[in-house]
């Protein structure tokens, strides 16, 4: 293991190893203090960014941060990287690739064909060093775009999943948001729901309720029931109508056997998905969920910050080909992102890792009440965002998640967005909400109730 | 349009669900009354996280009860400190671990009920007495003896396993205040270990949610943590392999609505 140092007004800064470099080069947050691998202060953080900036990017492929023999996640990286993809940054340093980056050498072409040569570390690293500004320019260069029902991603569109949780998972009440959700031209993402009640009955019920919903009104979206792959390989096997299959993942081989998972599963759930041939316009079926800070919260980060291993779990996600990933970044806590601060500049790198290692990504914009946030931090983390191109947020009746008791995006924040950047739906989804009467000319909302929702709603009003 | 905000035609929906559907919206955002009824909701959820616990009024109403109490606190010093490290607050302070040796062999019970106050003190404050009330009378016909209530200030769940062998207890019962949600600050969680010892994960636990005035009532509550207590005792285990089949036979709270998006 290799020793790095930098020297700063005549004074030696050392780090330990490449894990331990690029953690003290880490903005600071509570996650990396927590387990005890932050820089002592500010001025040992920016000689260790000093340090990672003079760094070859191709030392990230002769030393793994994680041990290649005892983790699959590693072995992952490294043997699918691809080093012709790789080859047109292959001579720079980190600081150096911030360059290219923000160049116009990088384009959304450029961008889109060096991915595969990229690695998770080598993103995390360059990200360490780029202020807010740097994550949303070089992120809004880049596209991934992918297809189920629908296209997710395209330039000038932001997409919404509608998650209608309810505390005892109560068809009606599920429904009741879902329409909400519907008329404020929410939910091309998708329509999933977080059960409240984890079982593989409660879960084929929601199921089928859900694709009866989107057959019924010819809604053009999937829809997922957010419970392990285990169960929504069962459900396959059942004869359950799953459109997209979903897992929690995270950036070591340990860490994802706390949820229950290795590749192996995760293909095996792909697989499932795919049998199922329900996608009419694309076969990503997969949505997957990530958090800085998981695998610390499992005991699995081997000395690694949070912030690197989040980008691992990416890896894991690209492998998967999914429709859509999710860092749900302000759910864990403040024991990993103390306050809004902290919880925008995770925000801005997820997204920017997850978007040049060609990730289709989005973004639970969220907090809990226990952390230093309020809305007006959501509020600048989702125009951030919508700036730098995010594909999807979350879409909530009124912020208030009344099933997981924690704040995300409403429907209304995604049509804020949408306005203020004149972003709209996915074109399919857009088609659709013009076509029924919910949108009414140029994205703009209708003032009544369209005429297919009007009798359903007085049916629910009465029951 | 002469009327800047324009008003959802779904209102009676909301009697569905305790999400905050049809808010309608002025232009494209939140209408000024609602906006302002969740920046109140938020204010209290904070309040909640940060209201210290009355630790003399909680004592009051456990020696009320025919209860001994006593009095600890974790490692945490500060709520700030409890915030961000969750390690200290699953530990006792060393004066109160002190308190307890102090206190010479323990008698040993068959259970002991640790409140605690977690991330909302008024859901300790609101339910804690009140759930003792009912559910502790339940244990005494049944023939349960139950240990002395210790009352600890910045703990998580897990600092019942360090008390629960302290006081020889067969089975920990923490009362803790649940992380406050925006339309439930004051819920409190009951998290049952067998044979607690310091060291145990989340897996060895069974836990009964949503204990408050408006989510599952004491009764209902006391119900579930009987049936639950009654086969951790026979079964000598507590955690995932109790959870299934006791939570299917707790049955679902309320009876489910018909989805009127599929009606005919």
């Amino acid at each position: 293991m290799s020793v790095y140092s930098h020297v700063v007004a005549g004074q030696r800064h050392v780090f330990a190893s490449l894990a331990d470099l690029l953690a003290k080069a880490s903005p600071e947050r509570s996650g990396d203090q927590l387990a005890g691998l932050a820089a002592a202060d500010a001025e040992e953080r920016v000689a260790a960014q000093m340090a990672l900036a003079d760094l070859p990017l191709s030392v990230f492929l002769q030393e793994a941060i994680v041990p290649y023999e005892i983790d699959e996640v590693t072995r992952l990286i490294l043997d699918t990287h691809d080093a012709r993809a790789f080859a047109p940054v292959a001579h720079l340093t980190v600081g150096g690739f911030r360059d290219w980056l923000l160049s116009d050498l990088a384009t959304a072409e450029t961008l889109a064909a060096l991915a595969p040569g990229l690695t998770p570390e080598m993103v995390a690293a360059v990200s360490k060093i780029c202020r807010n500004q740097d994550l949303i320019l070089i992120a809004s260069k880049a596209r991934v775009v992918t297809r189920f029902r629908n296209t997710i991603g395209l330039a000038g569109r932001l997409s919404t999943r509608l998650q209608p949780n309810h505390p005892t998972d109560d068809p009606a009440g599920i429904a009741a948001s879902i329409l909400d959700g519907l008329m404020y031209g929410n939910g091309d993402a998708v329509i999933g729901i977080n059960p409240a009640t984890d079982s593989i009955p409660g879960a084929e019920t929601l199921l089928h309720m859900l694709d009866e919903v989107i057959r019924r009104y010819d809604i053009p979206t999937q829809s997922c029931v957010l419970t392990h792959v285990t169960n929504t390989i069962a459900l396959v096997e059942r004869g359950a109508p799953v459109d997209l299959v979903f897992q929690s993942i995270a950036g070591t081989e340990a860490a994802n056997r706390s949820f229950g998972v290795d590749l192996k599963l995760l293909d095996e759930g792909r697989e499932a998905g795919l049998s199922l041939g329900r996608g009419t316009v694309g076969d990503n079926v997969m949505y997957c969920e990530t958090g800085q800070g998981s695998a610390l919260s499992a005991n699995a980060h081997h000395g690694c910050d949070q912030q690197t291993l989040e980008a691992r779990a990416y890896a894991v996600a690209r492998h998967l080909k999914p429709l859509l990933v999710n860092t749900v970044v302000g759910f864990i806590g403040p024991e990993y992102l103390y306050d809004g601060k902290q919880i925008i500049r995770a925000g801005l790198e997820d997204h920017f890792c997850g978007k040049l290692l060609g990730v289709p990504m989005g973004c639970d914009i969220c907090y809990t009440n226990h952390a230093e946030a309020d809305q007006n931090d959501m509020d600048d983390l989702l125009t951030l965002l919508g700036v730098a191109g995010i594909n999807f947020i979350m879409g909530i009746p009124g912020s208030d998640d009344v099933m997981l008791n924690y704040q995300t995006t409403s429907f209304h924040d995604a049509l804020y967005l949408r306005k203020v950047l004149g972003r709209r739906p996915a074109p399919e989804f857009e088609d659709w909400l013009t076509r029924i009467g919910i949108f009414e000319g140029a994205g703009l909302l209708a003032e009544g109730v369209p005429s297919a929702f009007r009798k359903a709603i007085e049916g629910g009003a009465a029951a | 349009m002469s009327d800047p905000l324009t008003p959802n035609g779904w209102q009676r929906l909301r009697a569905l669900t305790p999400a905050r559907i049809a808010l309608g919206r002025a232009g494209v955002s939140l209408p000024t009354a609602p906006h302002l009824e969740f920046q109140l909701s938020h204010a209290r959820a904070r309040k909640a996280v940060h209201h210290p616990l009355d630790v003399e009024a909680l004592e009051r109403g456990i020696a009320g009860l025919g209860l001994e109490s006593i009095v600890l606190d974790s490692a945490a010093p500060t709520r700030a400190v409890y915030l961000q490290r969750p390690d200290l607050g699953r530990k006792l302070s060393e004066a109160s671990r002190q308190r307890l040796a102090a206190r010479g062999a323990p008698v040993p019970c068959d259970v002991a009920f640790v409140v605690a106050d977690g991330l909302s003190a008024l859901a300790i404050e609101a339910n804690a007495v009140g759930f003792l009330g009912t559910v502790v009378p339940m244990l005494r016909a049944s023939g349960w003896t139950v240990g002395p209530v210790p009352v600890v200030t910045q703990a998580r769940v897990a600092i019942g396993d360090e008390i629960g062998a302290a006081l020889a207890a067969s089975l920990v019962v923490v009362l803790i205040g649940e992380r406050p949600g925006l339309s439930s600050p004051d819920s409190m969680g009951l998290y049952l270990t067998w044979a607690p010892k310091p060291g145990l994960t989340d897996e060895a636990r069974n836990c009964i949610s949503n204990v408050r005035a408006a989510g599952l009532s004491y009764a209902a509550a006391a119900h579930k943590l009987m049936f639950l207590m009654n086969e951790a005792r026979r079964r000598r285990l507590t955690g995932v392999a109790l959870k299934d089949e006791a939570e299917t036979l707790a049955g679902p709270d309320t009876a489910p609505h018909r989805n009127f998006l599929l009606g005919d």
